[in-house]
């Protein structure tokens, strides 16, 4: 395979020729992966990390933050072993085995390059780190990506997209749940159930974004 | 005398979901129908059976240092065939639950059965515990999408039980996602409730 076919190859979405960009399908996917089909809120990928570091700000932006760069590296990892390696071989059917180990070893990767070259951010993204394994946004947005028929080009603009919704609704939730310490909650809701309701709720706000992508 | 407690601990006492709330994302996207949620309980209590199963039997083999990588790929393995045989034999199921199908895999109540119970326990144990964590599961979801089904669709099962009367006018924000989130908190709250009662009398 030569360089221009490569290339034309990863520009191209896998079914139709030579698409090549569109601006108009791009901001619809951004829109879309933001607001509308909220990965949290709307989707349900991502629920335990929302959860779980939820209830200070510092750590929702730090979390976040490395979701989005997980995101964007899982992806491009991803679509690159799928389109390139599974179906010229013939082998789809490992999409799942693959994408799973492909998350698992970047994650890891990722960890040893910020422990060697970046200490400070590692300091502030490594306890994050090896909960986004498991962390099913990532490989919603794999699978999703796949499932779309995006190009490459595409497939990073809903990663990235996709991470800066699920970073939007965790840093949102963040706040709520600072502020909700200091409520009257009945103590039958108190901890999970009421965050739960805030999510409810915070989820029929994003219900208002329906409709806004087309 | 173990294996039934082993068996029964996962339906009620460490109920995955509403006593340890774990494997939220299947649980709150597949919850709009009765039907979605057995067919996702059984494709999960499979997996959870059979990595279970083959965790405990491998346990003294796997190397510590890299037991989080296979027991993945063990996992990935028989969601990989679920979501084959899924495909051939119940297609409208396997449209229906769409991407949450792959997403098994890290479904951190598999995972956490593996890591936390099968890695110790003989191979009869752990089949018992997965088993029970199964239907534990599998229960949760079906309480669950009761609600939502019936709330927002004026069905249980498909069967139409609020008439049709209803149906014109349903609590559309039930099946919707809010209404997971909303209707899960009523449900956590009630066991919280049930729980602080139980602490008092005794």
């Amino acid at each position: 395979m030569n360089s221009t076919v490569l290339l034309t190859t990863l520009l191209a979405a896998p079914d139709s020729g030579s698409q090549g960009f569109d601006l108009g399908k791009m901001m619809a996917i951004i829109i879309a992966s933001i607001f509308v089909n909220n990965f949290v809120l709307s989707r349900f990928l991502g629920i335990c990390p929302f959860l779980g570091v939820s209830k200070q700000l510092d750590s929702a932006i730090g979390m976040g933050a490395a979701v989005i760069f997980v995101m964007t590296l899982a992806t491009l990892g991803s679509w690159t072993v799928y389109n390139l390696l599974l179906v010229p071989m013939e082998l789809t059917y490992l999409s799942t085995i693959a994408f799973i180990l492909i998350i698992a070893s970047l994650v890891q990767l990722v960890e040893m390059i910020l422990q060697k070259f970046s200490p400070a951010l590692y300091r502030a993204l490594g306890i994050f780190l090896p909960l986004i394994t498991t962390n099913c946004a990532i490989l919603g947005v794999a699978v999703l990506n796949i499932d779309e028929k995006y190009s490459l080009g595409y497939s990073l603009v809903n990663a990235i997209a996709a991470g800066i919704g699920f970073t939007f609704a965790l840093i949102l939730m963040a706040g709520l749940r600072q502020k909700l310490e200091m409520a009257d909650v009945p103590p039958a809701l108190k901890g999970k159930p009421v965050a739960f309701l805030v999510a409810g709720i915070m989820s029929i706000a994003f219900l208002g974004f329906a409709g806004l992508g087309g | 005398m173990s294996l039934i407690k082993d068996l029964t601990k996962g339906i009620y006492r460490e109920n995955p979901v509403f006593k340890l709330v774990l494997g939220m994302c299947p649980f709150l996207a597949v919850t709009t129908s009765v039907e979605n949620a057995l067919g996702m309980g059984a494709a999960a209590t499979f997996v959870l059976i059979c990595s279970n199963f083959l965790v405990s039997l491998f346990r003294n083999i796997i190397p510590s240092k890299v037991r989080i990588p296979c027991y993945i790929v063990i996992i990935a393995t028989f969601v990989t065939l679920v979501d084959m045989v899924m495909n051939a034999y119940l297609p409208d199921l396997h449209k229906s639950l769409g991407i949450f199908i792959p997403l098994i895999v890290v479904n951190c109540i598999i995972l956490g059965r593996a890591e936390g119970y099968a890695n110790r326990h003989p191979v009869l144990n752990s089949i018992a515990d997965a088993v029970g964590m199964g239907i534990g599961f599998t229960l949760a979801m079906v309480i669950l999408a009761s609600f939502r089904e019936l709330l927002g669709n004026g069905t249980w099962l498909n069967i139409n039980v609020l008439g049709t009367a209803y149906q014109n006018q349903p609590l559309l924000i039930a099946i919707l996602a809010p209404g997971a989130f909303i209707l899960l908190c009523f449900i956590l709250g009630f066991f919280n409730i049930l729980e602080k009662r139980k602490g008092g009398r005794q």
